[in-house]
């Protein structure tokens, strides 16, 4: 009897795993969408409807896809290799429930890794393409990317520090049952949200609307994919930015996230309260990219210098208050 | 886990720390002032809570004073000043702001660990606090050391200020004689300091500190 009842725990364990798969790739679009439809309206533009990305990767899907004559074996399998590696940690994060079946390998670090993997991987292809913007965008987002990095494993630091473990739905068990107000935590939020417009190409760092051969980063890196690759990167941006967004609410905001069992209503009302978080972020997102202006490239390594002493400090400060 | 009024407390503490370093981070001075203003609002917001939680009705009027005098008057005849002065372009720090912000990150570390050694015996979050205005001290020093541009350096002198009456609220208040005799001591300097920084300009047709060097023979 009682390994009837492990089965079935560990089945809805696997169920809940795998809505949370189809759900993250599901919202993604429509996340890229509602940001895009909120520029506009601030802008006082009509704008795309919300629904728009999911017909642009209909419509590329159903495309050929054109590589070019010189390009190797990687330029054809980076597309996938790249959705796929920020598919599963998009899947890892906790979005409405923390008990999930892949749980124990939802390591904050592993996260930190797949996402950098999937960085190597499309700046590796951009390069291999052999186009000068290919090269031009490859090595800003390497730029970037070497500093955003220590600024999140020092965000990293500061929240297993205050946590006890690196496992994120351990992490979000614990702030999710409260642990006051903290200004590690603070400081570590702070970092955390300059890391993800660093991580994500958005507007203090790059700007996602532009084809401008000057300022573009991530754009100059899609410039020749085409059809299924392009609808591939495209997807992967948009899992990347919800993931983001996932990350900061579970840690920073996790109202309404289910943790133990329950009557089935308390998961209707997780999800609910995660699309609201989410329609939040979009909101946010949308109205800081309207407030503020592109910055220098030669800008950025000051502001990522500023994520990673805020985490320094958050760990410094939990050290000196010895209450780890 | 700590209670909600000492953890406020030391959020605003905090807050400070932070917008000193976003002080050091700023090298252009009309938002350098700005974020003065900031600096001295989160003062007074962080001592009125103090008034409220210790129940110390004198701190009050510290509170009124830095967010009086420190948040509104004084950012204002600054802002005058510089545009009359008409230097509100960029201004030039004699370190890198990544250096700068670094050696501040060593000086707050600096800081945490000379409290750690001082008080051990008193309570954690006295004790972080004390470490907090301490590092809000050394990274106004910081900020006059750093800085050529005299009106930046009174800039980071004000802020300095801020750090004494943090440490001295956070430490059960201070006599209000005490107090009331500080504000208006700044305030003096701080006239003293605008008259200086008018002659100065008068006389050499800059407040840039490293020419004046010069006329003390300082670099032959």
């Amino acid at each position: 009897m009682s390994a009837l009842a492990h089965l079935r725990q560990e089945l809805g364990e696997l169920a809940l795993q795998l809505c949370q798969v189809a759900f993250v790739v599901a919202v993604a679009p429509g996340v890229t969408g509602l940001i895009r439809r909120m520029k506009a309206r601030l802008q006082r533009r009509q704008g795309p409807s919300v629904l728009q990305p999911y017909r642009d990767l209909r419509r590329l899907l159903a495309k050929e896809a054109v590589v070019g004559e010189t390009t190797s074996w990687l330029t054809r399998a980076a597309p996938y290799a790249v959705f796929a590696a920020t598919w599963v940690a998009a899947a890892l994060v906790p979005t409405f429930e923390t008990r999930l079946m892949f749980s124990w390998s939802g390591d904050l670090i592993a996260i930190v890794a797949l996402l950098g993997l999937a960085r190597f991987l499309q700046a590796a292809a951009a390069i291999d393409n052999g186009t000068a913007f290919g090269g031009i965008g490859a090595s800003r987002e390497v730029m970037i990317a070497s500093l955003a990095e220590p600024a999140m494993i020092m965000v990293v630091f500061t929240l297993s520090l205050v946590a006890g473990t690196t496992q994120l739905s351990t992490m979000a068990h614990v702030m999710a049952t409260g642990v006051g107000l903290r200004l590690s935590i603070a400081m570590a939020l702070l970092s955390l949200v300059i890391v993800a417009l660093a991580e994500n190409t958005r507007i203090p760092i790059d700007n996602p609307a532009t084809h401008l051969e000057l300022t573009m980063v991530h754009e100059a890196m899609l410039l020749d994919y085409s059809g299924r690759h392009l609808a591939m990167m495209e997807l992967a941006a948009s899992l990347r930015l919800v993931l983001y967004v996932s990350l900061i609410a579970c840690i920073f905001a996790p109202f309404g996230i289910v943790t133990q069992d329950g009557p089935a209503a308390f998961l209707l009302i997780a999800v609910l309260a995660y699309l609201a978080k989410l329609a939040a972020a979009c909101v946010l997102l949308a109205i800081f990219e309207m407030a503020t202006a592109k910055m220098r490239l030669f800008r950025v390594p000051n502001l990522l210098g500023i994520a990673l002493m805020l985490g320094l400090l958050g760990t410094l400060l939990l050290f000196i208050s010895g209450e780890m | 886990m700590q209670s909600f009024p000492l953890d406020l407390a030391h959020m605003f503490a905090g807050g400070l720390v932070l917008a000193s370093f976003a002080m050091l981070y700023q090298d252009r001075l009309l938002p350098l002032i700005n974020m003065l203003s900031l600096h001295s609002l989160l003062l007074g917001l962080s001592v009125g809570w103090q008034a409220h939680i210790q129940g110390a009705p004198e701190l009050y009027v510290t509170a009124v004073l830095a967010i009086g005098l420190k948040c509104i008057l004084i950012p204002l005849a600054l802002q005058r000043m510089v545009q009359r002065m008409g230097i509100h372009r960029e201004i030039e720090g004699t370190v890198g702001t990544g250096i700068a912000m670094l050696i501040g990150i060593g000086l707050v570390a600096l800081s945490m660990d000379l409290m750690l050694k001082v008080t051990a015996a008193s309570n954690v979050l006295v004790r972080e606090d004390l470490a907090l205005a301490l590092s809000v001290v050394l990274l106004g020093l910081l900020m006059m050391v750093t800085r050529r541009n005299a009106v930046s350096q009174v800039i980071g002198f004000m802020s300095l200020e801020n750090g004494l009456v943090l440490a001295g609220t956070g430490a059960h208040g201070m006599p209000l004689i005490v107090e009331i005799s500080i504000a208006f001591s700044i305030l003096i300097a701080f006239i003293v300091i605008g008259i200086y920084l008018f002659r100065i300009r008068e006389r050499f047709d800059t407040v840039d500190l490293e020419t004046i060097d010069h006329f003390r023979g300082e670099h032959p």
